[in-house]
């Protein structure tokens, strides 16, 4: 499985507990809202993404699915 | 392609090499109050007759405006064919049937055309609905307007119950008054405030394609839209694309603003020049420094560039610039452009339904950076500081309205750079307290509210 992140701005409420989380791939603006790259994540990184969507206390941080090849 | 049997001979007439000609959209259009249902008829004809035919097998009425390449008339541009097809291909659930929404809320200030369609042309407008509801198989139809375009709630309101007789509307039709944000016309905004939440956009997935009015696969149009369909569907594609670019065929409404005779709504053809619309709208009354398509979140154009501009989408990219939803508004040079950048860029910030953090924040402090600058007061990396800010606030928000807001600024600071350089370093000009672009008054229209009421 492979995945990108994806951030609901209307949920963010800038608790920056993703960008503690997963540093490789999220980095925050000047306002504590987190910057997503939205590439596709290697598989080294996947379970650390799981842990910081799931860490998210308003849900905003989204791991979406894609197939391998997709 | 050959008529539909059932056209009158005022529709024939219509289809001689002369109906190819302009006005289409704007054929008849009364002076004063609203084309009614017997005037309309005579001017474009009967609706076509609804073809029966299987559940399944997709409305025709589809394939003619793919042919005619009919792009949505709301800003974005996109294909209309592919907006309808993928509402009637989205599988019925069994929350019920899919909905039409006409979309006349018009949030953009410079923008009047969606107003005039309603208040002055309102049938062919609701044509256009009833034709989208049968070609995506819907069976309600519910009209937007501004809460504060009065004459649009009358007009709509009238023609509505002149069209509910046995064999008039094909659909349920109803008019709902919508808040006078700019924002507020966003599809998703739209389609929250219709299922009872407020006018913001929301995030995406479910698309309302699928899941939208009241979780129901939903068509969003705009009003100048569905009155191209009301026309493709009478007279065909061949006869749409008379008119226009290979790109961009057929007609367009603009509405012309800023110092010339008559300021208004006109409708061209994609690909006319900015000075024969200019010199149509009896020519200039003042300088020009520039002229802004698109409105708001659109672009600049620089007075050395406004002469051979051909008005349609593939010769405006060029310039970095698109019609969006058909605004043209010219600057005069009695005006201060950092100036009105810098007013309409608070007015943007001010804007922002303050649901996502970069668009709260960066177009508050994009509008600050723009009024130091202005005033001679900014740091000496304040450009640098704009180019940050926009990278910062891009396709970070729910919807388009951050990258609407950063795309003006941005064209503003590149077409009058040397202004921008000037108020850097010594502040404010004489020309600065002038403010030409238009922005609106906020005032709740009770009057409209009013009708509405009485209305419904």
């Amino acid at each position: 499985m492979s995945g990108r992140l994806r951030v609901n701005p209307i949920a963010c409420e800038a608790h920056g507990m993703c960008a503690e989380l997963l540093p490789e791939r999220i980095t925050l603006d000047e306002w504590g809202y987190p910057i997503v790259d939205g590439e596709r994540l290697t598989p080294e990184l996947i379970d650390h993404a799981r842990r910081a969507a799931r860490a998210c206390p308003t849900f905003a941080l989204l791991l979406e699915r894609e197939e391998e090849g997709a | 392609m050959s008529a539909p049997p059932s056209l009158t001979t005022e529709a024939w007439s219509l289809q001689t090499p002369m109906a190819a000609a302009l006005p289409r959209i704007l054929a008849g259009i009364p002076d004063h109050g609203a084309m009614d249902l017997d005037s309309h008829t005579a001017v474009h004809g009967p609706l076509p007759p609804d073809h029966k035919r299987r559940r399944r097998v997709e409305s025709p009425l589809i394939g003619r405006i793919e042919r005619a390449r009919l792009g949505g008339r709301g800003g974005a541009g996109f294909p209309t064919a592919t907006k309808l097809r993928a509402v009637w291909s989205a599988r019925p659930p069994a929350r019920g049937r899919a909905i039409v929404v006409v979309n006349a809320a018009e949030g953009e200030p410079a923008s009047l055309k969606d107003r005039t369609l309603c208040e002055s042309l309102p049938h062919l407008v609701l044509d256009g609905g009833e034709l989208a509801a049968q070609a995506v198989g819907a069976d309600e139809l519910i009209v937007c307007v501004c809460e504060s375009a009065s004459a649009s709630i009358r007009a709509i309101s009238a023609a509505i119950a002149e069209r509910d007789r046995p064999g008039g509307a094909r659909a349920r039709v109803r008019l709902v008054a919508v808040p006078s944000h700019y924002v507020a016309g966003q599809e998703s905004a739209l389609v929250n405030h219709l299922n009872g939440g407020p006018a913001k956009p929301t995030f995406t997935p479910p698309m309302i394609f699928e899941q939208g009015v009241r979780r129901r696969p939903t068509l969003v149009n705009n009003a100048e839209t569905l009155a191209h369909i009301a026309l493709i569907a009478r007279h065909g594609s061949d006869w749409f694309r008379q008119l226009g670019t290979p790109a961009q065929p057929g007609s367009a409404l603009i509405t012309l603003s800023g110092p010339v005779a008559h300021p208004g709504v006109y409708e061209i053809e994609h690909g006319a020049s900015l000075p024969s619309l200019i010199e149509a709208a009896g020519g200039t009354t003042a300088g020009v420094r520039g002229a802004l398509l698109g409105g708001y979140a659109g672009s600049w154009i620089g007075k050395e560039l406004m002469h051979g501009l051909a008005l349609s989408n593939e010769h405006l990219a060029a310039h970095g610039a698109s019609l969006g939803a058909g605004v043209v508004l010219l600057l005069s040079e009695d005006a201060c452009p950092v100036a009105e950048t810098a007013r309409v860029a608070r007015w943007l910030a001010s804007e922002s339904t303050g649901q996502c953090g970069p668009c709260v924040n960066g177009l508050d402090a994009l509008a600050h950076t723009v009024e130091e600058i202005a005033s001679g007061m900014a740091a000496s990396r304040a450009t640098q500081r704009i180019a940050r800010l926009s990278s910062l606030v891009r396709r970070r928000g729910a919807c388009g309205h951050p990258d609407g807001a950063v795309n003006f600024i941005l064209s503003a600071f590149e077409t009058f750079a040397p202004d921008f350089q000037d108020h850097a370093r010594h502040g404010r000009c004489e020309a600065c307290v002038s403010a030409e672009l238009p922005l609106p008054v906020r005032m709740r229209d009770t009057a409209a509210a009013h009708e509405l009421a009485r209305a419904s």
